[in-house]
């Protein structure tokens, strides 16, 4: 009996071995282990075994099923392993092809310039205030000591539309606006960023319209050091922690003293290369300290308040920042200009 | 302003101090340069003597010229036409180098050896304006005493430095030497020394011979003198040389000299031919229509602004501009009237700008200093009796009724500190006082500080103010941060607004842009529906840029038609900012306007690509209501009347039954591509309000699903059938949406099919079948009985 029971072990083996699909393992259970399978029928033998031997052919019995089911279950797995892998690589795809294009937009360079600098003065605890781009004379000039005929208005030949009314041609107007529409007279800190225009042929360092934003403080006992130290706090921010600036003495209206304001060479750290023509500083701002005539014109006691103004231009930022050389670029709006900014600053 | 080193060096001692280093400390006191260069940037330059000159044998035009240059004599070959014997030249000699980096070598002209070069005043790198017509055809010619052997560039004052000085517009005392020299000697603490004038005076008196007569408040002093018998020649080398190295052309002594006082001292001065000038002088306003042919051959017309000199008959000049033909200083002139005289800034301003601007109306606008008026007319007859022969005529005709002291100004050392934010001392304050040339007197702390006329631009605290911080040096000024009470910053609500806008159509996919405000005729009238008056310029640049936009869809256009150019083909923009527009005041209305064009999204390889359409559009303005908390307050319903729109595919806005906006698609006649845009009032929706944000709980009670589908006239507005639903519905029907729109078989011509998907849900129970069952045929009847359409397949 033993050699019968070897014998069927040795036949499942070979089939096993031969078997190639589960179909074909399934004709195997059950020529086996089936109603009918040679394994199942070796329990008839039972009645034929002397009692004494029952109990070891019963073991021996169910060793070979329990070998057999393993055997088949072991096949079962191997062959679904394999089927598995045939879906799968079935499954391949060329992982080269370009990836499903999402509509994207971005933020203009000149508005990233100017959020930024938005940013960081509304945390220092600046309002951001708006005017008219559509001014008066009043505020655009004369407010700001630049009377009838002054020679410094030859520097923004501006857009008129009636003798009284023209486009602003910088944002300082918004300075004095501030100021006078500020009844009790309080301290002010506000920025105010905005589009301005002047008479300028349009070049690639030219444009008849641009951005400007303009920073002023009033305040008691400001001075130029306070200037000096938001300053640095601006240009840090804009072109990074090493940068230092500098002050230059200048000439503005609605300045006095006035200061023009430089940095140190991001390109080459201040030893001198082509960006900062070999000097070593950038010019980046104008600023100074309110003219008296411009706080007592808008009702500020110069004796008790002085302030600081400046006034920065996101075009020249963004030029230099990102190396732009064609002002007329930010207008021309060309979509793959437009999309070289639309990412995470970056840097540093 | 042009500084040259030479000339200011006649009234303070620089010659120790590197002219770069002087450039660069002026750049630190305010007074930006553009270049700084040597005047002629040649080296080794002799002046020679042709002791024999003759043709070349094999050339038509050479010479061969033996050239005494002192220490030797060298053999040149030289072209220029000029050449001869007995001449004396400018010769570079082998090794010399001349501008533009050419080198003097050994060479063979045409086989003959040339050892140098006999050169022209252009190849010294002299402008051609200065050059007279002989100097523009061959050599110069030095005068026959000039020394052989000696260095040319000084024989010539050609040894020169210029520095070219941006000034700022307040700095009209730097527009001279003496002020230069002043400045120069602040910053380096040297003394200036301004030459005495002396003078004869002979024969009889100006008093005598000429009346003057100032009819104008605009004139506050006019000085006139005669100096008679000049002789008009060529002026001496230096007197030409400064005036080059300032930029203006030498004609002859005479005219020079009235340039080269003015360049010193900064006074304009006119010369007249007194004997065509006559004897009665009058300074007036110009009377209407009167015209002068100014001195350049031009006629111009004068207006009731322009302040001019006359005589009796006519004007002969125009005030502090320019002078006129008729009394010009020629050839033969032999007595000379000198005007000297400030005239009103704003006045020439006005004359300048209409007719032209000169040395000496650049001048008068900034201002001029009234003390030096009459030491400029004397330095004037100085210059004259000594190189035009002249005689001067005793006295003087005066008008003055300028101010002429000098200004007073208080100041506290704590109010400098304060302003400058430094800790000057007394001692450094008084320094830099004395530096400037400014007086003080200190009494209980305050300074009492006295500044000449000649600053004109210091008049108040804070000009001296800055006077201290700019020659103290701003690099002393250590930054810190204002000390003071600190406060929340904040954007504006419509700031604030217009960001949140960006970022959500940037999220969106559309790309932000930012155009021209300024556009033109054509432009200005596109996909503008309301009658508003136009901004416009009185004086355009261009036809293309002469009136404020009140739409931003045309330069949205503009942009689309140059990326297409640019073979971008997928485009989705869009711009904030304001229209502008006349509604009795100015107005300025804050909009948003998009333009979207070609694919949105996906894969032509996949073939899933979302172009751009309608109802695309429509989605994008829907999530930015939505985004904005307007959501169930906003309509979509079509609009036939938008100019320039497609007529059947265009909706506009409503939000609160207000109009706020449009989108569709643009008209054929204005594109022919499939190109939609909108627009939408930023400030008008800025007036709705909207609630604060507040969390509604979820339903945990199931929801019941419910499709049906109504069959419809194609005419039919899905919204009609939605409204009803929606009504009866009410608060048991949680969400409705649309997902199939059928035309076709089974569905009659002009006929369509609607299927709707409903979702039922109450927020306090679950629903039964029987409710649900009720509201659904409710909403069935109402639909079929009020619009009369039939539930499909039934």
């Amino acid at each position: 009996m033993k050699e019968k029971i070897t014998e069927i072990k040795n036949q499942l083996q070979t089939k096993i071995s031969q078997v190639k699909t589960l179909n074909e393992l399934n004709d195997v259970r059950i020529e086996f282990l089936g109603k009918k399978g040679s394994i199942t029928e070796l329990s008839n033998y039972m009645r034929e075994i002397p009692v004494e031997e029952k109990k070891e052919f019963g073991s021996l019995l169910n060793t070979i099923k329990n070998e057999a089911n393993e055997i088949l279950n072991a096949k079962k797995e191997e062959l679904e392993n394999i089927e598995l892998q045939k879906k799968l690589n079935y499954e391949t795809i060329d992982v080269t092809l370009p990836g499903t294009k999402l509509s994207v937009g971005g933020t203009h360079p000149l508005t990233k310039v100017i959020d930024e600098i938005e940013e960081l003065f509304v945390s220092m605890g600046y309002d951001v205030v708006e005017g008219p781009e559509i001014e008066q004379d009043l505020y655009n000039f004369e407010k700001l000591n630049l009377p009838k005929g002054h020679p410094a208005r030859d520097a923004q030949d501006s857009f008129y539309i009636t003798d009284e009314m023209l486009l602003r041609s910088q944002t300082s107007p918004v300075q004095a606006r501030t100021m006078d529409a500020n009844l009790e007279k309080t301290p002010i800190r506000v920025i105010c960023p905005g589009k301005v225009y002047r008479r300028d042929d349009d070049d690639a360092t030219h444009s008849h319209q641009f951005t400007q934003i303009e920073g002023l403080v009033v305040d008691k006992d400001i001075s130029l050091a306070d200037l000096k130290g938001t300053l640095e706090i601006l240009a840090k921010k804009l072109f990074g922690e090493e940068r230092e600036i500098r002050f230059r003495p200048s000439f503005f209206p609605f300045t006095e003293p006035s200061i023009e304001v430089d940095v140190s060479c991001f390109k080459c750290g201040g030893v001198g290369c082509p960006i900062c023509k070999e000097t070593g500083w950038i010019e980046i701002l104008g600023s100074g300290m309110v003219h008296p005539n411009v706080l007592r014109g808008c009702g500020y006691d110069p004796e008790i308040y002085t302030g600081f103004a400046f006034g920065i231009g996101p075009e020249r930022v963004a030029m230099l920042k990102y190396g732009i050389g064609d002002i007329r670029s930010f207008y021309t709006n060309d979509l793959r200009f437009l999309s070289d900014f639309n990412r995470v600053e970056g840097g540093e | 302003m042009r500084l040259s080193k030479k000339f200011v060096s006649d009234y303070i001692d620089i010659k120790d101090i590197n002219p770069k280093e002087l450039a660069e400390k002026m750049v630190f006191a305010g007074n930006e340069y553009e270049e700084m260069r040597p005047f002629c940037e040649a080296t080794n330059l002799v002046v020679g003597e042709v002791l024999e000159c003759i043709d070349h044998p094999e050339s038509d035009h050479l010479h061969i010229c033996q050239v005494d240059l002192g220490n030797e004599t060298v053999q040149i070959v030289c072209g220029a036409p000029n050449v001869r014997k007995g001449l004396k030249v400018i010769v570079s000699k082998v090794g010399a180098t001349l501008p533009g980096g050419i080198v003097i070598k050994n060479a063979k002209l045409a086989g003959v050896e040339s050892n140098g070069m006999i050169c022209a005043l252009s190849e010294l790198g002299l402008e051609s304006k200065y050059l007279k017509e002989e100097d523009k055809s061959g050599i110069h010619e030095l005068p026959l005493d000039a020394p052989v052997g000696a260095d040319a560039l000084e024989y010539l004052e050609f040894d020169d430095t210029i520095i070219d000085f941006e000034l700022t517009a307040n700095r009209a005392d730097l527009m001279n030497m003496i002020g230069m020299a002043y400045e120069i000697g602040a910053l380096y603490h040297i003394p200036v020394h301004v030459p005495e004038i002396h003078i004869q005076e002979r024969g009889a008196s100006i008093e005598q011979t000429t009346k003057l007569d100032v009819k104008t408040g605009h004139c506050s002093i006019y000085l006139g003198k005669r100096v008679e018998n000049v002789e008009i020649k060529e002026s001496p080398q230096f007197i030409k040389a400064r005036l080059m190295a300032s930029g203006i052309r030498p004609i002859n002594n005479v005219v020079d000299i009235s340039n080269y006082v003015m360049l010193e001292y900064g006074q304009p001065l006119h010369f007249f031919d007194a004997d065509r000038l006559g004897n009665h002088v009058v300074v007036r306003m110009a009377n209407p229509n009167e015209t002068i042919v100014t001195l350049d051959g031009q006629t111009r017309s004068l207006k009731e602004q322009d302040i001019v000199i006359a005589n009796d008959q006519e004007p002969v000049a125009l005030a502090g501009v320019m002078g006129g033909l008729s009394t010009e200083v020629e050839e033969n002139t032999k007595n000379i009237f000198i005007e000297a005289a400030i005239f009103e800034p704003t006045h020439i301003r006005y004359t300048s700008k209409s007719i032209l601007r000169s040395e000496a109306s650049s001048r008068y606008e900034k201002g001029i200093d009234p003390n030096r008026t009459e030491q400029a007319i004397l330095r004037a007859c100085e210059l004259l009796e000594k190189y035009a022969g002249g005689s001067i005529c005793p006295g003087m005709l005066c008008h003055d009724v300028a101010k002429k002291q000098d200004k007073v100004i208080t100041i506290t050392l704590d109010k400098i500190n304060q302003v400058l934010g430094m800790q000057l001392k007394n001692t450094d304050v008084e320094d830099i006082f004395t530096r400037l040339g400014f007086t003080y007197q200190l009494n209980d702390g305050i300074y009492e500080v006295t500044v000449p006329t000649r600053r004109i631009d210091v008049n108040i605290k804070e000009d001296l103010i800055e006077e201290i911080g700019r020659i103290y040096g701003y690099d002393h000024v250590t930054g810190k941060l204002p000390v003071v009470p600190m406060k929340r910053g904040s954007y504006s609500k419509k700031a604030k607004m217009v960001k949140e806008i960006r970022k959500r159509l940037e999220g969106l996919g559309l790309y932000q842009v930012i155009t021209y405000s300024l556009v033109g005729e054509q432009e200005c009238n596109s996909f503008v529906n309301k009658n508003r008056d136009f901004v416009s310029i009185l004086a355009p640049l261009s036809e293309d840029k002469k009136i404020m936009r009140q739409s931003f869809i045309p330069s949205l256009l503009t942009v689309m038609e140059y990326n297409l150019a640019r073979n971008h083909k997928d485009i989705q923009i869009f711009e904030t900012g304001s229209i502008y527009y006349k509604e009795g005041d100015y107005v300025e209305e804050q909009v948003i306007s998009g333009l979207l064009l070609g694919n949105y999204q996906g894969n032509t390889w996949q073939n899933n690509i979302q172009k751009v359409d309608f109802y695309l559009v429509k989605g994008i303005i829907e999530n930015l209501l939505n985004y904005l908390g307007l959501n169930g307050r906003y309509q979509i319903v079509a609009d036939e009347t938008c100019k320039d729109m497609h007529p059947k595919m265009t909706a506009s806005i409503l939000v609160d039954h207000e109009k706020v906006g449009f989108f569709g698609k643009v008209h054929p006649s204005m594109s022919k591509r499939d190109v939609y845009v909108f627009e939408i009032s930023i400030d008008q929706l800025l007036s709705k309000k909207v609630r604060q944000m507040k969390y509604k709980e979820i339903s945990k009670y199931p929801s019941v699903h419910k499709d049906l589908a109504f069959v419809m006239p194609a005419s039919m507005e899905s919204e009609q059938v939605m409204s009803i639903l929606k009504k009866v519905g009410g608060r048991l029907l949680s969400e409705i949406d649309v997902f199939d729109v059928y035309e076709g078989e089974n569905v009659l011509e002009n006929e369509k099919s609607i299927a709707y998907s409903l979702t039922f849900q109450n927020p306090t129970k679950t629903l039964s079948d029987e409710e649900v069952t009720k509201v659904f045929n409710q909403m069935i009847t109402e639909v079929e009985s009020k619009l009369k359409i039939k539930l499909r397949n039934k």
